[in-house]
C-alpha cells in the first residue's frame, strides 16, 4: 500500500542537510556553550554562527534572535512575557479568534489573573479586518498578537498594515509565525514586527526547537529564570545540535522558498480543482485568493459526514491527513477557526485539512482524490444526514 | 487509538442501510454533536427480522451501530432492549475512554426504534 504524507502543518521530516550539520554536536562537539574552555568555545561558536545565520534569513540582527525549545514556548514568552513587564501600563491584549492555542490559551490564562482580552473575528476567508483592530485598542492595551498565517486554513493575515496601526497608538506588536517562516518570505524589519515566534520542525528542521526574535529596544521579562544563556532572557542549556539544525534547515529553505512554494502550490492547486469538480456538497474553507494563503494548505469542509471516519478511512488507504474536527483531539466540539469563519457546526465536524510538502507528488495528489472521492461517496452512503 | 476489531469492522460495516418495510425506527444524537444513529427495525412475531444503521458520526459510531445491529437480529425485542452499551463495547473489544457515548448512541437508539415501532402498534398503524 502507498504511504502518503499530507500533513506539513504538522511536522515536516528533518532536511538530510540539517540532520548530518547535527551530528557532531551531539557526540563529538558536546561542550556546554556557556562554559569557559575549550569545549565550551566551540559550542559557543556553533550557537552564535546559528544565530547570526537565522538573523540574516528573516532581516534581524543577532542580538534579536532568542532560541526556545519550541514555537509555544515563543508564543508563551510573547504573550505573557509582554503581559508582565507592561502591566503597570495597562493589562489588555488584542489577538484574534482563530490563533492557535499556544496564544490562545495563553490568553486564557491571563484572563484567569486579571488581564483582559479582546479576540478580534475574521471574515468568511479568515482575515482580521485592521479597522477591527483600530477600534478594539484602547489606552490600556499593551500587546497585539495575531498570526502571520492560519495553520488550519491557510489565510495569510494583513501583519504589515496591522503592525502599523498597533504602532501608531504605541501598542508593541507580536505574530506567530509558526506556520508562515519557510513557506513565505518576509523581512522583520518590513513587517514592523516588534515579536515573532517561529518552529523549526515546520521548514524540515529539528522537533524541540523555536525562535523568538523580540527587536532590539523592546524590553521584555524572561520566561525561563535560570542562567546567563541568551542574554540572561531565557535560562536553560543551549540545544547546540538543534539550534544548529534550524539554522541549517532555515537557509535551506529560504534558499528555495520560491521554487518550492510554487510546486507545492501546484500540487496544492491540482488537489483543489479536482475535489471541487469531482464532489459535491463541499466548502473550501480559507483564503480564496492564492496570494494570501499558504502555498500548501488545502482545507474542506463535507458535507453529511464526519471528519474522524473520512480521516479514519485516509488513513487505511494509506493516506495521512488531518482532521479540523473535534474527536481526533477528544474534544467535542468543532474547530474554532471554522466555527469563526461561519462554517456550520454540523458542517465544521467533517472537516480535513490536507498540507501539501516539497516530496509530495502529483500522482500522489491523484491517488488521494480518486480514494477520497470513494470515501466520501461511501461515509455518505451510510449517512443518515444525506437524502440523495 | 482504536483497537484492530473496531478498525475491521468500521473497514467493513455490516447491516448499513435502511430496512425496507421496517416497522421500527429510531434517531438519536445530533449534527451539533457530531454524531448521529439511525437505527430501522423489521419486527415480525416479537423477533427482531432484520435491523440496519445509518450512522453519522466518527469511526467508533459506526462500529458500534453495526455491532449492535449484528447483535439483535433475530433477538426477541425484550433481549434488544436489554442490550447495554457494555456489552457492545465487549464485543468491539474496548472503545477508547471518549468514544464510550457511541456505544451508548447504539443502545439509545435500538431502544427509539423499539419504542416506535410499540407506539405504531399501539395505534393499529404497524405494518
Amino acid at each position: 500500500m502507498q504511504s502518503i504524507y499530507l500533513d506539513h502543518a504538522a511536522t515536516t521530516p528533518l532536511s538530510e542537510k540539517a540532520f548530518e550539520a547535527m551530528k557532531p554536536y551531539f557526540t563529538e562537539v558536546f561542550g556546554n556553550p556557556n562554559s569557559q574552555h575549550v569545549y565550551g568555545r566551540e559550542g559557543a561558536k556553533a550557537v552564535n554562527d546559528a544565530r547570526q545565520l537565522i538573523a540574516s534569513c528573516i532581516g534581524a540582527k543577532p542580538s534579536e534572535i532568542y532560541f526556545t525549545s519550541c514555537g509555544t514556548e515563543a508564543d508563551n514568552w510573547a504573550v505573557k512575557g509582554a503581559a508582565l513587564q507592561y502591566q503597570s501600563k495597562g493589562k489588555h491584549i488584542i489577538t484574534s479568534i482563530i490563533e492557535h492555542p499556544a496564544v490562545y490559551t495563553t490568553c486564557k490564562q491571563l484572563e484567569k489573573y486579571g488581564w483582559e482580552v479582546t479576540y478580534l473575528p475574521v471574515d468568511n476567508e479568515g482575515f482580521v479586518n485592521p479597522s477591527d483592530l483600530e477600534a478594539a485598542i484602547r489606552e490600556d492595551t499593551v500587546l497585539v498578537s495575531i498570526m502571520f498565517a492560519n495553520n488550519e486554513i491557510g489565510t495569510i493575515e494583513p501583519i504589515k498594515e496591522l503592525a502599523e496601526i498597533a504602532h501608531k497608538h504605541g501598542v508593541l506588536f507580536h505574530t506567530d509565525a509558526v506556520q508562515a517562516t519557510g513557506a513565505v518570505r518576509y523581512d522583520v524589519k518590513d513587517l514592523g514586527v516588534d515579536m515573532l515566534s517561529m518552529s523549526a520542525h515546520k521548514f524540515y528542521g529539528p522537533k524541540g526547537m523555536g525562535v523568538l526574535y523580540i527587536r532590539n529596544g523592546v524590553k521584555m521579562e524572561k520566561f525561563l529564570s535560570g542562567g546567563e544563556q541568551e542574554r540572561a532572557h531565557r535560562g536553560g542549556t543551549s540545544n547546540t545540535p538543534g539550534i544548529v539544525g534550524m539554522s541549517v534547515a532555515l537557509e535551506e529553505a529560504m534558499a528555495n522558498l520560491e521554487e518550492d512554494a510554487k510546486y507545492v502550490a501546484s500540487l496544492r492547486d491540482h488537489f483543489v480543482s479536482r475535489v471541487c469538480a469531482e464532489i459535491d456538497d463541499i466548502m473550501y474553507n480559507g483564503a480564496k485568493d492564492t496570494s494570501k494563503r499558504l502555498p500548501n494548505n488545502a482545507s474542506f469542509s463535507f458535507r453529511y459526514i464526519e471528519g474522524e471516519s473520512i480521516l479514519f478511512s485516509l488513513d487505511l488507504a494509506g493516506i495521512s491527513a488531518s482532521s479540523g474536527s473535534a474527536c481526533s483531539s477528544g474534544s467535542l466540539e468543532p474547530s474554532r477557526t471554522l466555527l469563526a469563519i461561519g462554517v456550520p457546526v454540523g458542517t465544521a465536524h467533517g472537516s480535513i485539512r490536507f498540507t501539501f510538502g516539497k516530496h509530495n507528488t502529483m500522482e500522489q495528489v491523484d491517488y488521494t482524490v480518486d480514494e477520497l472521492v470513494k470515501i466520501v461517496k461511501k461515509l455518505r452512503a451510510m449517512s443518515p444526514l444525506y437524502k440523495k | 487509538m482504536y483497537n484492530e476489531k473496531v478498525m475491521e469492522v468500521f473497514k467493513d460495516p455490516k447491516n448499513m442501510g435502511e430496512v425496507e418495510n421496517y416497522n421500527g425506527i429510531g434517531t438519536v444524537g445530533n449534527e451539533v454533536c457530531g454524531d448521529i444513529m439511525q437505527i430501522t427495525l423489521r419486527i415480525e412475531d416479537n423477533i427482531i427480522k432484520d435491523a440496519k444503521f445509518k450512522t453519522f458520526g466518527c469511526a467508533a459510531a459506526v462500529a458500534s451501530s453495526s455491532t449492535a445491529t449484528g447483535m439483535i437480529i433475530g433477538k426477541t425485542v425484550e433481549e434488544a432492549l436489554a442490550l447495554t452499551n457494555k456489552e457492545v463495547i465487549e464485543e468491539l473489544q474496548g472503545l477508547p475512554p471518549q468514544k464510550i457515548h457511541c456505544s451508548v448512541l447504539a443502545e439509545e437508539a435500538i431502544r427509539e426504534a423499539v419504542n416506535d415501532y410499540r407506539r405504531r402498534v399501539a395505534e393499529g398503524t404497524a405494518k
